[in-house]
């Protein structure tokens, strides 16, 4: 497990500031794809995702306030409450800060249950605002959760690849 | 991590439990003052507007292919069909034309008669053709989009309806966008009138697609399955005598003081991509002050207002 955390150290480009706007960019974008019904309730957080990698590889980078601007982005995009999924992604974001160095400690097959925790925490405060404000609740949202663990690992895999350098690494 | 990270070492800033303290705290005041006030809605539209037209772009790409997919089937589609079609099309409208006469007849008659009895006529609601450009992704909420805003005059609390019936209200407009709220929202409620009997009732949303509630009807309530129900008109925000619901299913339990009373949107509230937005809204009297309590009740309160 090390020996491949210290690969990925080598050959990694370091992550540009474009490259983590457009990344989670596209997360938002993915969200914001019609959806609907049984899909809408099955569809993975992909901002949210997104913001998790960022924060579990580089916490230096990005952090609790970015999390935070997202979820406002995310709120107006959505028609939510402001403040409700800033909320949620600020708390993932912490907890992704808080957890990075166990969760790069697994491999990335097993890194989606070291983050379920964390997604269903961030899924349970928007779903508690939501409850506190309209007074109902419909318990099929939690699978969006569960979905967005399965997810993580080819989403990470992919963010990982294209951070890899394409020429010689060894000009690196 | 990176070397360099370790320089950094002593001027991070504040540690991640501040900050995520700082931000969960602005957060919990944004939604206090949201929930409560209405002072927010201007950043929003600010907000909206760079978002918006992405949005619709991503809804673009992802219904694009079926569009096109559309296209091309429509290319292919056998000339017997067509022909199939347009014999039916052409019994249809002479079908229709016919009853459009009728229609004629009776306005004339009925105009002639609400003038005999001086009463307010009814006038013809403007309408405006719109399109959902995408449905609410909260699964929590019956929301969908269309395609007119602010720009072409639509104003939030107007009235939307497909050719069967009301299917929402336009809640919040933006420049090129507004907002619908289904009345299958949960706790949505549209004053309504029973078709049949005249009876005053109020509809409410229930949060499910298909289902709609009469609530607050005593047992003995004069309601029957297949009973229509349309807008009373009362709230003054509906126009009155508007096709809303279907009752379906009646409950009467003598334990429950009211009866469960299920209905069905008689629109297709989930099906149809183009709405129309009625943008006359009907004009009632002001509501008379707090010391007129008898109008009052009558106005604002028509759910406890049935006989």
């Amino acid at each position: 497990m090390n020996e491949q955390y210290s690969n990925d150290q080598e050959f990694l480009l370091p992550a540009t500031t474009t490259f983590i706007v457009l990344s989670m960019f596209a997360g938002l974008m993915l969200n914001w794809l019609p959806w609907q019904g049984l899909w809408l309730a099955l569809r993975p957080d992909f901002a949210g995702l997104v913001l998790l990698y960022w924060c579990t590889h580089k916490p230096h980078r990005v952090g609790i306030g970015i999390a935070w601007l997202v979820g406002i982005l995310a709120d107006v995009a959505d028609s939510s409450l402001f403040g409700q999924h800033a909320l949620s992604y600020s708390l993932l974001a912490f907890g992704g800060i808080l957890l990075h160095r166990r969760i790069q400690m697994f491999d990335v097959r097993d890194q989606p249950l070291q983050i379920f925790p964390l997604l269903l925490l961030s899924y349970a405060v928007f779903a508690a605002i939501h409850w506190l404000m309209r007074g109902s609740i419909s318990w099929e949202y939690f699978l969006g959760s569960l979905s967005s663990a399965l997810i993580w690992v080819p989403l990470s895999i992919l963010l990982q690849t294209m951070r890899r350098s394409r020429s010689n690494p060894n000009e690196l | 991590m990176d070397s360099t990270q370790s320089f950094k070492f002593f001027n991070r800033g504040p540690s991640p439990v501040a900050r995520f303290i700082f931000f969960a705290l602005i957060s919990l005041l944004l939604l206090f003052i949201d929930a409560r006030y209405k002072h927010l809605e201007s950043i929003r539209y600010v907000l909206a507007l760079p978002i918006q037209p992405l949005q619709r772009l991503a809804s673009g790409m992802a219904t694009q292919p079926g569009a096109w997919w559309d296209q091309f089937s429509g290319y292919v589609d056998s000339q017997g069909n067509l022909i199939n079609e347009n014999t039916q099309l052409r019994q249809q409208h002479t079908v229709d034309s016919n009853k459009l006469l009728e229609l004629q007849v009776l306005q004339t008659e009925n105009t002639q008669l609400r003038k005999l009895f001086d009463l307010a006529q009814h006038e013809d609601f403007p309408m405006l053709m719109a399109e959902i450009v995408y449905v609410e992704r909260d699964i929590f909420k019956r929301k969908v989009f269309v395609d007119k805003g602010s720009q072409k005059n639509v104003v939030a609390g107007q009235v939307v309806m497909d050719e069967t019936g009301v299917v929402g209200q336009v809640t919040r407009v933006y420049p090129w966008l507004s907002e619908i709220t289904l009345i299958t929202d949960k706790d949505h409620a549209v004053p309504v009138q029973v078709l049949r009997t005249g009876l005053r009732a109020v509809v409410f949303g229930s949060g499910d697609i298909s289902n709609l509630a009469l609530r607050y009807m005593p047992i003995s309530s004069d309601v029957q399955v297949g009973d229509v129900l349309v807008t009373s008109g009362i709230d003054g925000t509906y126009p009155p005598g508007l096709p809303v619901a279907k009752v379906t299913q009646i409950e009467r339990d003598p334990a429950y003081p009211f009866a469960h009373i299920v209905c069905t949107p008689l629109a297709g509230v989930d099906q149809q991509r183009q709405l129309m937005i009625i943008s006359g809204l009907h004009k009632i009297p002001e509501l008379p002050s707090e010391s007129a309590p008898v109008a009052n009740i009558k106005i604002k309160k028509p759910k406890r207002s049935k006989q």
